[in-house]
């Protein structure tokens, strides 16, 4: 296997992620554009025209290029598991220079800078196994200012789902323009404490637009989406119309006790891409 | 209303800004986050290697990259201002900054010293790095990268037609994120 390809092909994977957008993000900042008037409209614009201005140049559009987050689904038959974390350690080091990204990872303790995105932890690598032999990887940086604003709610079971939902429109009101509305929100439901924010940041992996399965909670995720809109804090906290692009929620069962809700924000630069990687170490970056 | 201002702003030109309007500036900006706002704020206006009060300042952590020994800006967006929120109104008594560009908002203690001292704040449309960089012409220097490293070091950008920026907070007390908060 040609492990030297497989990081040119992660380098790839991450430069897509920086520089170009998912079309489904575009799809819903241009229906955003059209629904905007003054302040608000000349953000989506500037939005936009950055969005353009970084796929055309190769550059990262926003200058934090995040945490270098991947979840992995690694094919339990592929014949290099072992390789794998090491050979995304090395490509994101080497990315830094190429592409390149800001360094971003600091030492809690001492302040120092890593210098090259990589350090205790980090990159945050989610795995998953899987049937077959492939390895599907989803690149997936995740900026400071919209991590920032993520919260961890242990709700009194008694709330109920209505007060699931007033909890997150409170806490989204709350973090106003700081975000970089128009955000994505992701909510995990559920679970442990820990589990609750696990899958409000997977729940950021599904395109805009795409509703969850369950009827139900779609319908709670279009009520959410109306009413956090309805606030008119608007595209940069400068008001408008549109302070979500999406919300999505993920779900676990609970403990009796427990009603943990985990919020995990996206800025409006939802950055995700996608790569396969075959048995043969052939790859592709979509 | 829209203005194009070359920098440093008079005093005039500032008191003119009402809430919601629109800037492009031209002229010296320098960046300062958190630890820029700390060290400036320790050192004091002497001992610092440029006068603030030439300049905006512009809440951002830059990605530089140096090519053939010059420092190029690849993508330069505004950073969240609250963060700064606990230092900018000694920042802006202390250096004379009269013109701010960040992104989110800024609270009460900077209003106010906003309308004390003249100033007003502006928002930057939040990751648009790459538009920003697009405007910069020039890096003119750099100040305590090693010890704060690039994110937190001062950059200071000639730049044109830096904008748009919303006067989001002007000098006569209104603010647009007071005026949503109600």
């Amino acid at each position: 296997m040609d492990f030297e390809d497989i990081k040119n092909g992660l380098i790839e994977l991450i430069k897509k992620a920086e520089t170009d957008l998912p079309k489904d993000v575009i799809n819903a900042l241009e229906k955003a554009l059209k629904i905007e008037e003054g302040i608000a409209k000349t953000q989506i614009e500037a939005i936009l025209t950055n969005i353009d201005l970084a796929k055309k140049t190769k550059r990262p559009m926003c200058q934090d290029t995040g945490i270098q987050t991947f979840f992995v689904k690694i094919g339990v038959d592929f014949p290099e598991i072992s390789s794998l974390k090491n050979l995304i350690n090395d490509a994101v080091k080497k990315a830094t220079k190429e592409i390149p990204l800001r360094p971003n990872t600091v030492d809690p303790f001492t302040g120092e800078n890593h210098k090259d995105n990589t350090g205790d932890q980090i990159p945050y690598i989610t795995w998953e196994f899987i049937e077959g032999s492939d390895v599907f990887i989803t690149a997936f940086p995740k900026g400071g200012g919209s991590e920032n604003m993520s919260k961890l709610g242990m709700l009194k079971p008694g709330v109920g789902i209505e007060g699931v939902k007033n909890f997150i429109v409170e806490e989204m009101i709350k973090a106003a323009g700081n975000p970089c509305p128009p955000t994505v929100v992701g909510v995990g439901i559920g679970g442990g404490a820990d589990l609750s924010l696990k899958l409000g940041k997977k729940a950021l992996l599904r395109s805009v637009g795409e509703r969850h399965k369950n009827k139900e909670i779609a319908e709670i995720e279009e009520e959410l989406i109306k009413r956090i809109n309805d606030s008119g804090i608007g595209p940069m906290g400068l008001g408008g119309k549109t302070t979500v692009l999406d919300v999505h929620i993920e779900k676990a069962h609970r403990h009796p006790a427990s009603l943990p809700v985990g919020i995990a924000v996206q800025c409006w630069a939802d950055r995700r891409a996608q790569m396969v990687i075959h048995s043969d170490g052939s790859w592709e970056v979509k | 209303m829209d203005y194009h201002l070359n920098l440093p702003a008079s005093k005039n030109e500032i008191n003119k800004l009402k809430m919601g309007d629109i800037i492009y500036v031209t002229g010296k900006i320098f960046t300062a986050r958190d630890e820029a706002h700390h060290m400036m704020l320790e050192k004091g206006k002497n001992a610092l290697p440029f006068d603030p009060s030439e300049m905006a300042l512009f809440h951002c952590g830059p990605l530089m990259k140096k090519e053939k020994g010059k420092w190029q800006v690849v993508s330069a967006g505004p950073t969240t201002s609250s963060r700064m929120e606990i230092f900018e109104d000694k920042f802006i008594e202390n250096f004379g900054v009269n013109i701010i560009i960040g992104k989110g908002g800024m609270g009460e203690r900077t209003e106010k010293a906003l309308q004390k001292f003249t100033g007003v704040y502006t928002a930057y449309t939040g990751g648009a790095g790459a538009l920003a960089a697009d405007k910069v012409e020039e890096v003119l220097g750099v100040y305590w990268l090693e010890e704060l490293g690039m994110p937190e070091a001062a950059w200071i950008f000639k730049v044109k037609e830096f904008g748009p920026l919303v006067v989001a907070i002007d000098s006569h007390g209104k603010s647009i994120y007071k005026e949503l908060r109600k």
